[in-house]
This record gives C-alpha cells, structure tokens and sequence, in this order.
C-alpha cells in the first residue's frame, strides 16, 4: 500500500473546503455551486486510493500495472448522480427565485416567530 | 393462553362491525369474549392454586433477551378473574346503558373490548418490557374511552389529563423497569422475583417503577386525573377507574413486594403514600355532591389503602392486601354501575336533586346496600372480613406500622362516612327535594351489578374458604409468617373488632354533622391539584418555547454550521489526542508525477476563486473549471472512462447553469458581514482539511488488498473487455439500476418544478414548417400585417416574442432547422444553425458507436447517452425550443420510462433465461463496417441507460431551456400589453 500523493491531497482539501464555505452561503446558487464542487471533491478522494499515471483497467491492453477498477466505478456513478442532484437543486434554486425574485434562503419564519415569543412581550 | 388474548384483539376489530349490525346489542356478543377468558381462568384455577403455575413463552427476540413471556400464578390468576369477570358484566352492562345512536358507539365498543385484550396481557404479562407495552396500551385505550364524547371539551381535556399524567409515570417506570432488568440480567419478572437483584441502582429502579404504579392508581401526587376522568361514559368509570386499570399500579407493587417488601424505601413509598392518599382523599370524597365523583374520591382512597396493605411486605398484610383488592373490586365497580343506572333514570347524579329513589327503584336500592355496607367494612359482607384482616395484620408490627394502622382507621371512619353520604345522598328522602320522577331499569340492566352485589355479599361467609386460595400469594411474601393469619368472617373479640367499631361509629357521627364536615372540607381545602398540574403544563410550556427559541434560530448558515463544527470538533478531537501521524505510514510523497501539477494546480485556483467572485456567470465557468480540472486528474490516474464522463457531464451542467442563469440577476445578492464571512471561511477551511487529512490517513494506514483483485477475471467472464462499464452493467448492475432510478427520479423533479400547472404539450408532427401566428400575435403586431413568423418586428428593446403556439404542417422543408423559423430574427445566426444542423448526425453517430463499443473499450451507455443530448443541446440552442420539439417527438417521460422498462426488463430477463436476476448471456455478430460486434445482455442494458440519459437531458432542456424561455416570452408580451394600454 503506499500513501496518496500530497498534491493530490492538498487539491482534495480545497475542493472541500470551498465546497463547505458555498454551503454555508444563504444564496441558493451558491449553496449549488457548493455541492457540484463537493461532488468533485468526494470523486477525487476516491481516487486517491490508487497511485495515478497506471493503465486504464481495460483488458488486452498493453501490459503493466493496470488502476484499480473499484473506485472508477464508485465515482462514474457519483458523477451521474451529482449531475442529477445539482440539476434538480438547480430548477429548487429557480423555482424559489421565481417565487420572490430573490434565491437566498430566509431564515424560518415559524422559528423567528417562536423566538419572539421568548422576548418579553411589548406593552403596547 | 396466546389466544384468549387474540381473541380480545379480534373481536375488538370486529366490534365496530357488530355494533352496525346488531346495535347496543352487540356488546352481548363481545361479552363472551371475556366471558370465555373467566371460564378459561377457572378452569385453569385448580392447577394455579396447587402451585403450578400456567405460562407460555414464547422467544422473540433472544439477542435482545426478549420473549413473548405469559404466566399466571395465584396473583395473575385473581387479577385475570377480577379484569375478565367484572369485564363481561361490564360488557353487558353496555348493552342496556347507551342507546342504539349513540355517536361513535363502534368505536367505543371496539377500544372497551381491546382494553380489555390490554388489561389481561398487563396481568398475565412475565416479560417487563410486555408489561410496560401492555401498561401503555390500557393508558392509550384509557385516553380514548374517557374522551368518549369527543364533541365536549371537559371530556377532551380530561382525557388529556390522564393520559399526561399515566404516561409521565409509564415513562418513569419504564427507565425502572430496564434498570432492574439490566440488573437481575433477565426480564423475565418470575426469575427476577425469584432470585431479586440488590444494591443502589435496584433501590433507584424500584422507586421509579413505583411512581408509574403510584400515577397509575392515582395515588398522590398523581390522583387529579383519576376525578377528572370521571367524564367518561360510566360502564368506563365502572371498570377501568374501579376494577381494572387503576388496580395496575396496586398490580405491579403487589407482584414485586414479594422480593422487594423489606426495602425501606419501598416500605416508605407504598405505605406512607397509600395511607396519606387514603385518608386525604376519604376527606374530600366526604363534600362532594356528585355521585360518581364521590365515588371517585372514594376509589382513590381505597386504592391508597390497598396500596398499603400490599407494599408493607408482611405475609399477613398481603393475604388482606388481595382479598381487599377482590372486595373493592366486588363493591366499587356494582356502586359505578349502579350511579349509571341512576344517571339514565333520572337524567342527573347530583345528590341535592334526588330523593325517593329507595321506593321507586328497591332493587337497585337493595344492591347499593349490599355494596356500600361492603365498602364500609360491614359484617357478614366480603369487605368486613378483609378489613378485620387487614387491621390485625397491623396490630403487632413496629411502631411505624402501628401508625399506619392509626393512618387506616382514620381513614376508615371517612369511608364509612362517605359510604353513607352516598347511600343517604342518592336513595333516601330528604324533605327539601321532591321525589324525583324515575323512568324504571330493565332487568338486563341491573343485573351485572346484582350479581357483583351477590358475590360481595357471598364472600363474606366464605372468606375462610377463598382463605387457601389467597394464600398462595401471600405465602410468596417471605417476611412476617411466623404465625399465618387465616381470612374467616368471625376472628372472635379482639382489637380488630374494636377498630371496626371506632370507623362505624365514626362514620356515623361524621354523617350525622354532614353539613359541618362539607363546610370544615371547603374551609381545609388543599390547593386544587387541577390548577397546579395547568400551572406545571404551561411552565412546561414555556420552557419548551424557551429552548426552541434559542437552539433554533431558523437560519440555514447556522444549522449547517453547527453541524460541521460538531464534527470538526468531535472528529478532531481524537486526532489530536490519539497522534494519528505517529501511525506506520509509507513516506509522505508529493505527487505520483510531476505533470498532475499543472491540473491540481488549475483546480485549486479556480475553486478559490469561485469563493470571491460577484458575477453569477463568471462563478459558474470557474465551478465548471474545477470540474475540467478534476477531470483531467482523473484522466492522468489511469480513468478514461471517468475523465470522458465527467468532461461530458461537466459541459451539460456548465450549459444547463447558463440557461438558468439568463433569468437570474448577473450579480450576487448583498454580501454578507465581514466577520461572519471570516466563521465561514474558517468553519470551510477546518472542515475541508479535516476531511483531506482523513483520507490521507486512511489510505496510509490501509492494510488489507483491494477487492477489486477479482474484477478482471469476473470481467473476462462476463465477456466484457473494459472492466469499469462491466463492473456498471454487469458486476454490479444493482447498483447502476438505483442509479438510474434516482435520474428518472430527479427528471420527474425538474419537470414538476418547472410546468407547476401542467407539462407543456409541444405540437405533434413530422418535420414541417411552423406557421402562423395566432389572434396572440396581434397583440404584438398591429392588425393586418402577415401572420409570417419571419415577420415578427424586430424589438430594439426587450425581447422579442415568438407566437404562443404553432401549427406544423406536415411537409418537407429544405431548411437547415426548419424550427429556428420561430426565432425572433436578431437571435438567429446562419453558420450556427448550419453547423449544428451538420453536426447532429455525426455526434449521434457517435453516441451510438460510444454506445455499442462500452463493453469492450471506453464508453458506454452514460456516456453515450451524454453525447446524444449534447447534440440535442447544440440543436436547441441553435435553433430555439421549435428546433428542439422538431428534433425529438417523444416526451421525455417516454424516453425516461422506456429506458428504466429496458433496463429492467434486461435485469428480469436474465432470471427468466438464465439463472438469476440481471444475470447476463453473450452472443457474437458480425456486421458490415463497424466490424465484428460482441453482443451481450448487457448492451441491452446498456441500451436502457442510454435511453434514460437522452430522456433526462431532454428533459433539462424542455424544463430548463423551453420553459424558461416561454417565461421569458410571456413576460416581454406582458409588458408589451402594458405598454400598450398605458399608451
């Protein structure tokens, strides 16, 4: 076994962390954005667990060291599926703009409203 | 012994049936349901009594030392008799007591029989955790019988009331129950009994099972619900709050002071609490006018007396203990139904209002007597003879037994006074009131409790007899049987007959000054339990309010980074602490080779990039960039499979993104204060370098081979070269099936989300010229003007509008994108249009070749599929919606739902054909030019998926592309209109 290449990791790294920096956005494109780049994030860090520049896995090939076929698998599925998600997050992010022209998520009103009721209540 | 208590269950799911059928009288039919339980219990009694115990048990769950555990000893078996005995006169009870209307009658019928089904399991229950579950099912049919008339809101919120309450000790008593049976190291409650668990944690336990018992048998603190439940139907107040559910609790302490009876604690709570209640609530039974409420307060007394003969834990108190629980059983529940019977006579139950009902209703008169003298402990009758027990057991004790029995007599001499109040109140004349008029019972009607009254009176005479049957349980109660005491009518002169003498001739001078007791009570009053537990509510209340309001604050940035600090912290945490980089690693490498720099590179940059920037597009091509980047990583790691996918993937959502975003503002909204950007940032920064560093060391300290040393000659036998599209198709084909699924799942979503109304019907024909324009036109265009879609005026504001619906002729036409004609003519451009119209054949072509070559070399149906709408994509936005109705004249949905059939008709075939689900077959053709084809079932399946993608994307497109520009186009109409109109 051998360990991943640093850069590599570092690269993972900031995907991640940029990817968690647009979730905590209330603007809802952003928070899409957020999760596509955290979609390739997790893709990369599958990929990690195999050393890079091997054969593709296709049989008959030229010979040498062929890369593992598992984690290939794992993300080609991740990928169909994250296009699905952002893509239906997508139209969320829109329908929501068109409902109040503005695609930041508000703060809940239900909650706002308990809140206030912790607030000593106004005389007036 | 499992199924009598089906039979409950049943015939409580038939009950609502029965009572359409037959009405009221259908409470007869469910009444041999009990019925048959008692004649099971007695024939059962012989062996019971001879100390063989009947049970069953069953395993359910063995890991979890759970069983479907029933055993029914001496205890269960007089419990079993008492629910199931006075169940079946209850039973027909109702049968006479409502009328054939009475709203909800069949549920009413079916929850009395199923509490029923729930009492005996209770009793029979050998299982803690079955006991608990069975505790809770009488709460919950309590809830629903006491809120029988669900249209009155005293009924509604009484049994709110005890529901509150029970389930507050249930939930206590549960906590108890698992300790002590973590404790003992089974659940089986005869093990426990038999070899008790000591020590603290036990005393714990033992202390909160106690208060289930006591909020069960409204004991103090807990007896508020016990009168407020009164609102309930009577034949409900008769059996559940007298003879059945309320003695639960007296249940539980009775079952458990055999092993328990000589902790203090237990002593302390059962006898203290059971003799204040008693003597408490005999006080306020005294002022009370209601009938059935002074019979309520009556019943919370007597059950603190009860609770106190069986949880002393001495042999001769728990011999009173159950015969006392027999008699009251045998006199409180004839004194409910008898204040029924009264109520549906006379049309009231206050004792100001009645008088004469001594001459107008002898029989039931003569009932009450019996009862009420039973109650008062008088002789021959079954109370007297277990009150003179009771007393005697006391009479020697320590001193605080000899308090307890102060406590009793006292309590005593009020129950003998309340016994005559209700006697005096409800069938004596009294000189003030006018005799009230009575419309007379039916025989069926004041039998149940005759034939109670009869047993009441039956037992006293054969105490002695019934004397070796209750034994068998007092004689489980190790302490205090040096000299067993023996149930008998006559123990001769001693104290007990003293005593006796003291309560009646206390009883009666109480009654006699009756008028200054009711003032005395009301001038004593303690504060009403009912506006302290509203008190406890609403504080609870506000409390509640108090925590939601500061834990949920609504924000979305705030939950979500709550979340990522909890886990940056607790994951943290033992990073830190445990020295994860001390680990036997391999040395720490920079890179695999020197040229993934420049693609790490370019994705780093661009995904800190997309943090800054303002513009909406200028982020969405960075984001893009990461996903290019990424994918060209992914190529250089030996993944071309995945790096063709993703550049594909990459491209539709960098389009798709861009049709969105035509209709959004181009800049981001307000950006957010400094200082909370910086949390975010850093809450990011922390959390993407924790999961980096998770990964490394994950894959540095990783000791076992991959399991994908198989796949390639798993892939070779599937007949496959490309090992990744067999793992996808073949290998693994579930996974890839949940996958397409979740795609065909967010298409529907896509789609709802954008045609809320309904999906837009595009018009269905051949390729054809569009044409003409319609009366919508005209609003655009001035009247007259050729209907020609070309002729639509160029707008230099705004965007121009294409007609609202087209006709296409079925005719050839030699144009590039015959649907482009529908474009407003400053949006066309020539060389896109023939480029696109040149180009779709070849990208199809290629699709399909991508399509077709997946199994043996890169591609596949993903990929083709992509491909395909990518041509669909270049066509659209060339030539607008038309062009893209034109080019495919199935609706997404079919193309989506074909896909998914194929797929799965493939996954079902291969356990038709061959062996098991989605199991594959091979076959080899040859065709001209493309060569010598490898054909498998797999294609086939491959085939379904290529499908779904193209359905999927056309369905981006209709819904994303199409549909937001007929947005666009209805709003620039609009506008137009108004213009107008203002002009």
């Amino acid at each position: 076994m051998n360990t991943p290449g640093l850069i590599l990791v570092v690269c993972v790294a900031v995907l991640y962390s940029s990817g968690f920096y647009l979730l905590l956005q209330r603007s809802l494109m952003r928070v899409v954005f957020g999760i596509l780049i955290l979609g390739h994030a997790a893709n990369l860090s599958l990929l990690l667990t195999d050393e890079a520049i091997t054969l593709p896995p296709l049989l008959g090939g030229p010979s040498g060291e062929m890369s593992d076929p598992l984690p290939h698998a794992m993300a080609l599925t991740a990928i169909v599926i994250t296009f699905g998600v952002t893509t239906f997050l997508l139209a969320l992010a829109y329908r929501v703009w068109l409902g109040d022209e503005n695609d930041e998520v508000p703060d809940d009103v239900e909650d706002r409203r308990i809140s206030r009721l912790t607030e000593p209540e106004d005389s007036s | 012994m499992l199924s009598v208590l089906a039979a409950h269950f049943v015939a409580a799911a038939l009950a609502p049936f029965l009572v359409r059928w037959w009405g009221r009288n259908a409470f007869l039919a469910l009444a041999l349901v009990p019925a048959a339980t008692t004649l099971w219990a007695l024939l059962c009694a012989p062996g019971v009594v001879a100390g063989d115990p009947v049970g069953v048990n069953v395993a359910w769950a063995p890991e979890y030392r759970m069983s479907l555990a029933f055993r029914m000893d001496v205890l269960g078996l007089v419990m079993t008799l008492i629910a199931a005995g006075i169940g079946t006169l209850i039973l027909v009870y109702c049968a006479r007591y409502f009328s054939d209307d009475e709203p909800g009658l069949g549920r009413f019928a079916g929850v009395l029989t199923a509490f029923a089904g729930a009492m005996l399991g209770l009793v029979l229950a050998d299982d803690l955790v079955q006991l608990f579950i069975f505790w809770e099912l009488t709460t919950v049919f309590s809830y629903l019988l006491i809120g029988h008339n669900t249209e009155r809101r005293e009924s509604r919120r009484a049994a709110m009331t005890a529901l509150t309450v029970t389930t507050l000790g249930g939930l206590t008593m549960l906590v108890g129950l698992i300790m002590l049976g973590e404790a003992a190291g089974t659940y089986l409650l005869s093990e426990i009994i038999a070899a008790p668990p000591r020590g603290a944690a036990v005393t714990v336990a033992l202390v909160l099972i106690l208060v289930g018992a006591l909020s069960k048998s409204a004991l103090l603190p807990f007896s508020l619900w016990l009168p407020a439940a009164m609102q309930a139907p009577t034949p409900v107040s008769g059996y559940l709050h007298a003879a059945a559910m309320v003695k639960a609790g007296v249940y539980l302490v009775a079952r458990l002071t055999p092993a328990y009876g000589d902790t203090p604690a237990w002593q302390v709570l059962t006898v203290g609490v059971g003799v204040a209640t008693m003597i408490l609530a005999g006080w306020k039974a005294l002022r009370q006018y209601d009938l059935k409420l002074l019979l309520a307060y009556g019943t919370v007394s007597q059950l603190g007396f009860l609770t106190a003969l069986l949880g002393a834990g001495t042999r001769d108190a728990a011999l009173a203990g159950i015969a006392m629980l027999c008699a009251h059983a045998l006199f409180k529940a004839p004194l409910f139904l008898v204040v029924g019977i009264i109520d549906h006579s006379t049309g009231t139950r206050d004792l100001r209002e009645l008088s004469g009902l001594r001459r107008s209703m002898p029989a039931v008169w003569w009932i009450s007597v019996l009862a009420v003298a039973s109650m008062a402990g008088l002789p021959p009758l079954f109370g007297f003879a277990a009150k003179e027990s009771a007393f005697a057991a006391f009479e020697h004790g320590p001193a605080w037994q000899t308090l307890a029995l102060v406590g009793m007599v006292v309590g005593t001499v009020f129950t003998v006074g309340y016994s005559l109040r209700f006697l005096w109140g409800a069938f004596l004349d009294k000189p003030e009131v006018p005799t009230t008029p009575v419309h007379a019972p039916g025989a069926l009607f004041v039998a149940p409790a005759a034939v109670l009254a009869a047993l009441s009176l039956l037992g006293g005479p054969f105490a002695s007899a019934l004397d070796p049957i209750l034994a068998g349980y007092a004689d489980t109660v190790p302490w205090g049987g040096a000299h067993p005491a023996h149930l008998a009518l006559w123990h001769g002169f001693g104290t007990p007959l003293v005593l006796t003498a003291v309560c009646l001739a206390g009883g009666l001078l109480l009654f006699s000054r009756r008028g200054e007791v009711v003032w005395l009570g009301n001038r004593l009053a303690l504060p009403d339990p009912n506006r302290i537990y509203r008190r406890v509510l609403a504080a609870v209340d506000t409390l509640a309010i108090q925590v939601t309001g500061i834990t949920q604050r609504g924000s979305l940035p705030v939950y979500l980074g709550t979340t990522l600090v909890v886990l940056v912290v607790l994951s943290g945490v033992p990073i830190l602490t445990g020295r994860l980089w001390e680990i036997e690693a391999p040395p720490v490498r920079l890179w695999d080779s020197p040229i993934q720099f420049v693609p790490a590179a370019v994705t780093v940059i661009a995904a800190v990039g997309v943090l800054f920037v303002r513009r909406r597009l200028f982020a969405v091509v960075l984001v893009g960039v990461t996903g290019y980047g990424a994918a060209t990583l992914f190529m250089f790691q030996g993944a071309p499979d995945l790096a063709l996918t993703q550049f594909l993937v990459e491209t539709v959502s960098l389009v798709v993104f861009v049709l969105v975003l035509r209709r959004l503002p181009t800049r981001f909204t307000t950006p957010v204060l400094r200082g909370r950007r910086r949390i975010n940032l850093l809450i990011g920064a922390a959390t993407g370098t924790l999961v980096a560093v998770m990964a490394y060391f994950a894959l540095a300290g990783r000791r076992a081979e991959t399991i994908s040393s198989g796949y390639p000659a798993a892939a070779e036998e599937a007949g496959g070269k490309n090992i990744i599209s067999t793992i996808l198709v073949d290998l693994r084909a579930w996974d890839t099936m949940g996958e397409i699924s979740v795609l065909a799942v967010a298409a529907a979503g896509v789609a709802s989300l954008m045609f809320v109304r309904r999906r837009a019907r595009p018009v269905r024909g051949r390729m054809g010229v569009p044409v003409t324009p319609l009366p919508a036109i005209s609003a655009v265009e001035p009247a007259g003007a050729p209907a020609e879609p070309n002729a639509v005026p160029w707008r230099p504001s705004g965007i121009a509008v294409a007609p609202r619906q087209l006709r296409i002729r079925p005719k050839w036409n030699p144009l590039w994108l015959p649907g482009a004609a529908a474009l407003a003519r400053e949006r066309r451009s020539v060389i896109f249009e023939v480029t696109a119209r040149g180009l779709f054949p070849v990208i199809v072509l290629l699709s399909v070749y991508l399509l077709l070559t997946g199994h043996t070399s890169i591609g596949g149906g993903f990929a083709g599929g992509i491909v395909a709408g990518l041509g669909l994509m270049v066509r659209y936005l060339a030539g607008g919606r038309y062009e893209l109705y034109a080019a495919v004249h199935a609706q997404p949905g079919v193309l989506i739902g074909l896909g998914l059939v194929i797929a799965a008709g493939t996954a079902l075939g291969g356990a038709v054909f061959g062996t098991e689900i989605l199991d594959g077959g091979v076959f080899d053709l040859h065709i001209p030019v493309i060569g010598h084809l490898h054909v498998t079932t797999s294609l086939l399946f491959d085939f379904g998926v290529y499908l779904l993608v193209i359905g999927l994307i056309l369905d981006i497109l209709r819904s994303l592309g199409a549909r937001i520009d007929e947005q666009l186009e209805r709003e620039a109409r609009d506008s137009a209109e108004a213009e107008e109109v203002t002009a």
